[in-house]
């Protein structure tokens, strides 16, 4: 299942809309990487709101992804992660350090507009 | 003795591919629902078989994962069965420390699964196979 990407000015979009398999996540992640210097992004806004379950793999990718986008010139905020995931994710010891995250979208949005002044 | 709930929830899983690692945890996500557990708990175990299901693909290339909630000392449990004819976990303390990988991966996969369930226990024979059994309580 591959992962809508939608372009707001010089953010991209990515909104996840179901469980992804490990292979579908890194295909965002090299989509992502791809498009940023295909539209020329700013911005990466990763909603993982529908996501079912972020695991260990899951959460490497998702920080690879954010520091693969970061060297190509454009910040990724990863928002959406629900209360369960979030509590999951500090009981495995994983908490995605180094990557700016975001309550929802408009928080993102918000947050990139903020680095970008 | 374990007293069944009225409605069996129980699920036999076979895992071969990467989609099934999602089918897999889906399906423990619908019998957690189902049978009342807390959705911290749910999303703790959901994680978890996550975790033991794709082990099974990168070390044995398939298995099977096996769940059912039962009652035992009146107490709800999501019990689950990661089984696999793979090649073994020769030094299981190893495997189960943070970091230690075989399989060129983050070495998370058991030590994660551990985490976050309540019961957690790993049989391994060289060249037989690995049956990880573990428990999430539901309160």
């Amino acid at each position: 299942m591959s992962v809508p990407v939608l372009r707001l000015g010089d953010v991209l979009i990515a909104s996840i809309q179901a469980a992804l398999t490990d292979r579908d996540l890194l295909q965002l992640r090299d989509d992502l990487s791809d498009q940023v210097g295909r539209f020329r992004a700013r911005g990466v806004i990763v909603d993982v709101t529908a996501l079912d379950v972020l695991d260990s793999s899951a959460i490497r990718t998702v920080r690879d992804l954010a520091h693969t986008t970061r060297l190509r010139g454009a910040r990724t905020v990863v928002v959406g992660i629900q209360p369960e995931v979030a509590f999951a994710m500090v009981q495995l010891g994983l908490t995605l350090e180094g990557v700016a995250t975001a309550l929802d979208l408009d928080e993102g949005l918000a947050l990139l507009r903020q680095e970008d002044a | 003795m374990t007293g069944h709930l009225s409605e069996p929830l129980r699920a036999c899983l076979p895992v071969r591919e990467e989609l099934d690692i999602v089918l897999a945890r889906t399906c423990a996500r619908e019998l957690a629902r189902r049978g009342g557990f807390p959705d911290a708990a749910t999303e703790a175990a959901a994680t978890a078989i996550s975790e033991v299901a794709r082990n099974i693909i990168v070390h044995a290339g398939m298995g099977e994962i096996l769940l059912e909630v039962v009652k035992e000392r009146g107490r709800r449990e999501l019990v689950v069965l990661a089984c696999d004819r793979g090649p073994g976990i020769p030094d299981l303390d190893r495997a189960m420390l943070d970091g230690y990988s075989t399989a060129g991966g983050l070495g998370l996969g058991l030590s994660s699964a551990r985490r976050l369930m309540d019961e957690f226990h790993v049989v391994s024979r060289v060249g037989k196979g690995t049956v990880v059994t573990m428990k999430k309580w539901a309160a």
